[in-house]
């Protein structure tokens, strides 16, 4: 897979910690793979949105990567709830479902973005270091500091 | 069974498996399937209803399996390995998605219901009024064969009518 320059936490230099949401399994792996090549970190993953609400308030990632269909509760809920109690979330819908109605229902209620499945890295990897905004940086090669 | 439901999915299983394979793809066959349907390997069923109802079906040689999810896994992995069908079912969730988000914009509202494991070796095939499509791809790792068995729901199409 190919590498991409490491975006890091600006305040402290630290790699960005995600977490990640999907009832695949599958498909989780493949995100901490790309997250990998990012210079990211992996803080959960989740397989529902019940849980992802949990592991959220256990480990304040900052970043949530969310899919929309999943079983218990539904991925724009649990963006929904999340923002709610953490305003300053920031929360990427992951889903092979990108219809307009979906993506703006999940915009409406708190995501910052969203990516349609299959998800090419230099896309996600592009929407990651906009959503960090000026919260994250680019190092200049693997390894190195903010 | 109109093209313009079918199209949809053999653009989205093009996509989706040019671009997670990393080569290119090719539509090699498109059939009717009057039979009852015959499993070649692992295949994930994923079901539809709403305005158009019915089940798409990607099922690919034992052999294929396992290079496709061992290349997503980016290790070899056994054929026993339960990541190979969750590969599938990620697969075919993705294919439907790409396709009834294009079928959705067009006005068509559906429910997606999550994949199943195809265990048994005949399924279902055509009926009276759904007809099966069998598309075959040639992919760089093998061969993919996706079933599709569509048909618009006539009590929703009545609906749109009266509403219209």
């Amino acid at each position: 897979m190919e590498q991409f320059a490491p975006v890091k936490r600006s305040k402290d230099g630290q790699p960005v910690r995600y977490l990640i949401v999907d009832d695949s399994v599958f498909a989780r792996k493949n995100l901490a793979r790309m997250i990998e090549t990012f210079g990211g970190q992996v803080a959960a993953e989740a397989g529902d949105g019940l849980t992802a609400i949990s592991e959220f308030d256990r480990t304040h990632p900052d970043i949530v990567l969310m899919d929309i269909t999943m079983p218990q509760m539904e991925g724009i809920e649990a963006a929904e709830r999340i923002v709610q109690q953490h305003p300053e979330a920031r929360i990427v819908m992951v889903s092979s479902v990108g219809y307009q109605e979906n993506i703006v229902a999940a915009l409406q209620r708190g995501a910052r973005h969203f990516v349609q499945k299959p998800v090419k890295p230099e896309v996600l990897y592009e929407v990651i270091k906009y959503v960090m905004g000026e919260d994250g940086a680019v190092a200049q090669s693997a390894g190195a500091g903010a | 069974m109109k093209m313009e439901l079918i199209q949809p999915f053999i653009n989205a299983a093009d996509a989706v498996l040019s671009q997670g394979l990393h080569g290119r793809t090719k539509v090699n066959n498109l059939t009717m399937e009057e039979d009852a349907y015959r499993r070649k390997g692992v295949a994930g069923m994923i079901a539809l209803t709403g305005d158009i109802e019915g089940r798409i079906v990607l099922d690919l040689e034992p052999q294929t399996a396992v290079r496709v999810a061992s290349h997503y896994a980016g290790a070899e992995l056994p054929e026993s390995d339960s990541l190979i069908k969750e590969t599938i079912f990620e697969l075919a969730n993705q294919v439907v998605g790409n396709a009834i988000s294009a079928l959705n914009d067009q006005g068509f509202k559906f429910r997606v219901h999550p994949p199943v494991l195809l265990t048994a070796d005949q399924g279902d095939g055509s009926s009276e009024d759904v007809e099966a499509l069998m598309i075959h791809f040639e992919t760089a790792m093998g061969d993919v064969f996706m079933n599709v068995a569509l048909r618009h729901n006539p009590q929703r199409m009545k609906e749109h009518a009266v509403g219209a």
